[in-house]
């Protein structure tokens, strides 16, 4: 598996990032391809979830949030002002830490990102809703009860609920931002095989704190530290033979 | 075992000593309306709730006061809802949590306890001369409208406030612009929140005296109005009247009794439906 036979889809070029006067990512450079998982691992608070989010722009949304440098999208800067940030979040999508169904029924909640662009007919809403169910490997779950409330789903179908909904806007990037920290690892596994199943489609960034989970599930591994990418490259490379020494002492569990 | 046993009587005596405070709170209420309740229940009837005074108001009814009331809340509620509900929406929503913003707050929480007195005077300068409005409906409506803005943006904030940011982040991501994800995911689950403060607000504001006795009121008026722009008689105003300013006090003291039960089941129905309100909302979203 070669890098250079892959198309890039989306790329950061010295990226920095700064909270008001702190500086919470430095010079940060990483490419995901298309067709293709990236894992981004690393301590606590090293910015992994603070970089995942500037690729759909939802740091836009903090107060005294400043992004410097460059994120590409099928090589176009998504920060140029041209660039509708609406669409950019439709086409990159986004699955969060905690499972966020909206208090609204399975159907609705699935049929949201379409409705708010203007889909009114009831035919296509079902068909995109039984897909997007399918997608997530939901549908024979709940395909009896999609005029439920999505509360009523356990923690891990309520995450690929999400999944669900955020595949139903036909998006080309999906981020996942530990989308398994808060479900059990029976749910967790479902949604790796889920991932594996989706990269066929999309290009999947995934931000996990479980090294087992990124060894698992991505191509590529990003490895960051401090608001630094320590080391970058392909998975099985960076957990056999890391260059870096911080790599290796952290995916040998000598800190974290 | 000894330290578990000094830890229940401790515990038995805390929640005996809450269990008092509250049956003190309620005994003073239940004592309260019984008293109105027996000293004026004898004084309600149809005729009571549907007919104007009488004979300098020692006999007949209430009606247009309460029909005074029911149109100056009206009044009250179309300027205090919406634009308090807007102006919530802004300052959680919109604004940036910057120094002046944070003025506008305090200055918000400062304007509710500002007495009420002081808002009738200043609607008597605003409303009455600047504008215009005369002493009329329209006057008093507004300048309890003015008196009751600064509980609906808070109540209604602080129903924003619950909604968690995973529904507005959601929408988001989902390609929703600001307002469509506000529109469709925040105020829904807000509404039911933002609708119990502000009725709690418009139930405080019926019944309030100070406000509209320079800038409506009328102490009688032998028919009902026909504008927003007349004078009106109002229940709180009336029972001021009758307990306090009446040449034969002690001779109206039942119709003072009984237009002050009205004016509390009036209250009390109001906040009711307030809750209903909520439970109802609340039900249909869960």
């Amino acid at each position: 598996m070669s890098a250079e036979a892959l198309k890039i889809r989306m790329e950061t070029r010295d990226l920095d990032f700064y909270y008001g006067s702190k500086k919470a990512l430095d010079k940060v450079n990483i490419a995901c391809y298309e067709n293709r998982v990236t894992a981004i691992i690393g301590p606590s608070g090293c910015g992994k979830s603070t970089f995942i989010r500037t690729l759909n722009r939802m740091n836009d949304v903090i107060a005294g949030a400043r992004v410097e440098g460059t994120i590409l999208l099928d090589g176009r800067d998504i920060r140029l002002p041209d660039v509708d940030v609406v669409d950019l979040r439709r086409r990159v999508g986004m699955v969060f830490q905690k499972p966020n169904p909206f208090p609204k029924s399975i159907f609705d909640n699935i049929a949201y990102g379409l409705r708010i662009n203007g889909m009114r007919d009831k035919k296509r809403l079902e068909a995109v809703v039984e897909g997007s169910l399918r997608g997530a490997a939901l549908w024979d779950e709940v395909k009896d009860r999609l005029d439920e409330n999505a509360f009523s789903l356990s923690g891990g179908q309520q995450q690929r609920l999400c999944i669900a909904r955020a595949l139903a806007v036909e998006p080309e990037v999906i981020l996942f931002d530990e989308p398994c920290s808060a479900i059990d690892p029976i749910a967790t596994a479902k949604i790796e095989d889920l991932i594996e199943t989706l990269k066929k489609r999309y290009t999947v960034v995934i931000v996990t704190h479980n090294m087992q989970q990124a060894a698992r599930v991505s191509d590529f591994t990003a490895f960051m530290m401090l608001g630094e990418l320590v080391e970058f490259g392909v998975t099985e490379k960076i957990f056999t033979n890391p260059v870096n020494k911080l790599t290796e002492d952290y995916i040998t569990g000598r800190f974290g | 075992m000894k330290g578990s046993t000094k830890k229940k009587v401790i515990q038995f005596f805390g929640f005996f000593l809450l269990r008092c405070c509250l049956f003190l709170v309620l005994a003073v209420l239940l004592l309260f309306l019984y008293d109105i309740g027996s000293k004026g229940g004898g004084a309600i009837s149809w005729e009571f709730l549907s007919t104007a005074p009488r004979r300098g108001m020692t006999e007949g009814g209430i009606y247009p006061a309460i029909i005074g009331t029911f149109l100056v809340t009206m009044i009250t509620a179309v300027l205090a809802i919406p634009l308090g509900m807007c102006a919530a929406i802004y300052l959680n929503e919109y604004a940036k949590q910057s120094r002046l913003t944070r003025l506008i707050r305090l200055s918000i929480r400062n304007l509710s306890g500002v007495p009420s007195i002081v808002y009738g005077l200043f609607g008597v300068i605003l409303f009455v001369n600047i504008l215009r409005f005369g002493t009329s409906i329209l006057s008093a409506g507004l300048t309890l409208g003015l008196m009751t803005l600064p509980w609906t943006i808070t109540a209604s904030e602080e129903a924003l406030k619950t909604i968690p940011n995973s529904y507005r982040e959601g929408a988001l991501a989902l390609g929703a612009t600001k307002w469509q994800s506000i529109r469709t995911n925040v105020l829904p689950y807000a509404i039911p929140g933002m609708l119990t403060g502000t009725v709690l607000g418009l139930a405080r504001a019926a019944g309030e005296t100070a406000p509209i006795m320079f800038t409506g009121a009328a102490f009688f008026l032998p028919m009902l109005p026909k504008s927003l722009g007349d004078q009106f008689m109002a229940l709180p105003y009336h029972l001021f009247i009758m307990s306090t300013q009446h040449h034969a006090i002690v001779q109206v003291r039942p119709l003072a009794y009984a237009t002050a039960l009205v004016l509390i089941v009036l209250v009390l129905g109001l906040n009711m439906t307030a809750v209903i309100v909520r439970y109802r909302l609340r039900r249909k979203h869960r």
